[in-house]
């Protein structure tokens, strides 16, 4: 043999590392679903499962977790594409600074998120006015007099925790998303006649639709799972400010492990018909195209 | 004409200054270098892509220095074709008289034009995804040249073709250029190509222009 040949060793400890590592992460997710499932089944019949989900007060939960995650969803995309493009597409001064500034909610203790957004609120003014004060003026107009309207400890407060978080996380996908998308195509747009803005709604936006709705649905799922935020700005409270991972927070609080464990998987299948649906709607659209 | 008057152009550290050259009006001038040299942020410079930082572009006696891409009547072939994957074959050659808000018979009959001039005419209600490397050029031409422009940049449309699609090329992108009266400015590194369509070639060299053979 000559001295160049030399024998290859086996791929099999590699790939063997490989799958054993992904396994046991694997295993950990499932193992923990599974438990839920286990634990819902063994310590409750069907009947006292549906009953939890059927009390006024989860029902109500449910209600408003789905209208305010779609709209702190809808919110997330509206403010992550613009955002993203303009990372993606423009080099200016600060960009660094501005970058990392958005990757703050991601990074930030959840429960600190909640507390700063109570203090933006309530404890800064501005010629004496605090936020929360000047936003109970806007919103006055649309609600029946009488009523007290405001940010702080509502439904408004729910939301914007929600969304503070998820629209971080829209926006890394819609900064990947442009980033992927060749300028190219924009400058055979402007070549066509084009400007900047017709050349990103004519061709980048259905370009990154897939991105787009990656997005949506990540903020949405983000949303639900949100709960540091809400608990200190919007308070957990009863069939006013409650989201499906408060009650979650309530049921065990006062012990009722039954009721937490049923919400939870109720949120699990959630998320798995969101994610899932969101993929067959999306492979509908890809097929279209 | 295709006149260039001693620009600069600047692109992060890459800087090109005093570059100068002409291509007659109906002629087909191919601009040949290395790799890395610039030529394309010559031509992005001409197609109003580039940020131009000194000198002067003229095209067909029109000063186009500080107009917009789309102001300068330019039809554009990129490197791949570059087609938008979201839209038909027939959107694309629409494109252009879409924006120039042409009535939708002209649309019509401007895409069927080109369609049966280029060879698409069974491809119009394809997507890009699936269409071969001299289909989707015809098709980037096509688009290019849907709005009747009197200069044709193009940037190595040729690059990424097989021998015989090269050959067929080459010889629909000069007829089309001598048949709609263009005066066209081709980026190319391959000095056969620039020999097989080139009426006048310059070479891109040390960031200097000169005419190749002089």
């Amino acid at each position: 043999m000559s001295d160049g040949v030399i024998k290859v060793r086996s791929d099999v400890p590699f790939l063997g590392a490989l799958a054993a590592i992904s396994l046991m992460y694997l295993l950990l997710i499932v193992g923990m679903l599974g438990a839920d499932l286990w634990y819902s089944v063994t310590s409750m019949t069907r009947a006292e499962f549906f009953g939890i989900l059927k009390d006024p007060d989860i029902q109500a939960s449910i209600r408003l977790t789905v209208i305010s995650c779609t709209l702190s969803a809808i919110l997330s995309v509206v403010v992550a594409v613009p955002i993203g493009y303009l990372l993606s597409r423009y080099r200016f001064f600060g960009k660094t600074l501005v970058d990392a500034v958005l990757d703050i909610p991601i990074v930030l203790p959840p429960l600190v998120i909640g507390l700063s957004l109570l203090i933006l609120f309530n404890k800064v003014s501005l010629f004496g006015v605090t936020l929360e004060e000047a936003s109970g003026w806007l919103m006055s107009p649309f609600f029946p007099k009488g009523s007290d309207p405001g940010v702080t400890y509502r439904v408004p407060a729910v939301i914007l925790a929600q969304f503070t978080v998820a629209c971080a996380f829209a926006v890394r996908t819609m900064r990947n998303t442009f980033d992927q998308i060749s300028p190219r195509s924009e400058q055979v747009a402007l070549s066509l006649g084009c400007n900047r803005s017709q050349a990103f709604w004519y061709v980048v936006v259905p370009e990154s639709w897939r991105g787009i709705t990656t997005a949506g649905t990540l903020a949405w799922t983000r949303a639900m799972g949100e709960f540091g935020p809400i608990l200190v700005f919007a308070g957990a409270i009863r069939g006013r400010t409650e989201v499906l991972s408060t009650t979650v927070f309530l049921e065990i609080s006062i012990g009722n492990l039954e009721g937490a464990v049923a919400v939870s998987l109720l949120m699990v299948t959630i998320a798995i018909v969101v994610l899932i649906g969101v993929r067959i709607w999306d492979k509908g659209h890809q097929a279209r195209i | 004409m295709i006149s260039i008057d001693r620009l600069e152009v600047e692109a992060g550290e890459f800087r090109l200054k005093g570059i100068s050259f002409e291509v007659p009006t109906g002629e087909h001038g191919v601009l040949m270098g290395k790799t890395g040299s610039g030529k394309t942020t010559i031509l992005e410079a001409v197609c109003g892509l580039k940020k131009v930082t000194g000198g002067k572009i003229v095209l067909m006696g029109r000063n186009v220095t500080g107009l917009r891409a789309g102001e300068r009547g330019i039809g554009f072939v990129p490197q791949d074709g570059t087609l938008f994957s979201t839209m038909t074959v027939r959107d694309h050659l629409a494109f252009g008289p879409r924006l120039r808000r042409w009535g939708k018979k002209e649309v019509n009959e401007r895409v069927e034009e080109l369609a049966t001039e280029l060879g698409i005419g069974e491809l119009l209600k394809r997507k890009p995804f699936g269409l071969s490397g001299g289909e989707r050029q015809r098709v980037a031409l096509g688009r290019a040249l849907a709005t009747r422009p009197e200069v044709l940049c193009l940037d190595e449309p040729l690059s990424a073709l097989d021998e015989g699609t090269h050959e067929e090329m080459v010889s629909l992108i000069k007829g089309l250029v001598k048949d709609h009266g263009m005066t066209a400015l081709h980026i190319t590194h391959s000095r056969r190509e620039a020999e097989m369509m080139g009426d006048v070639v310059f070479l891109l060299e040390g960031g200097s222009v000169g005419v190749e053979g002089e």
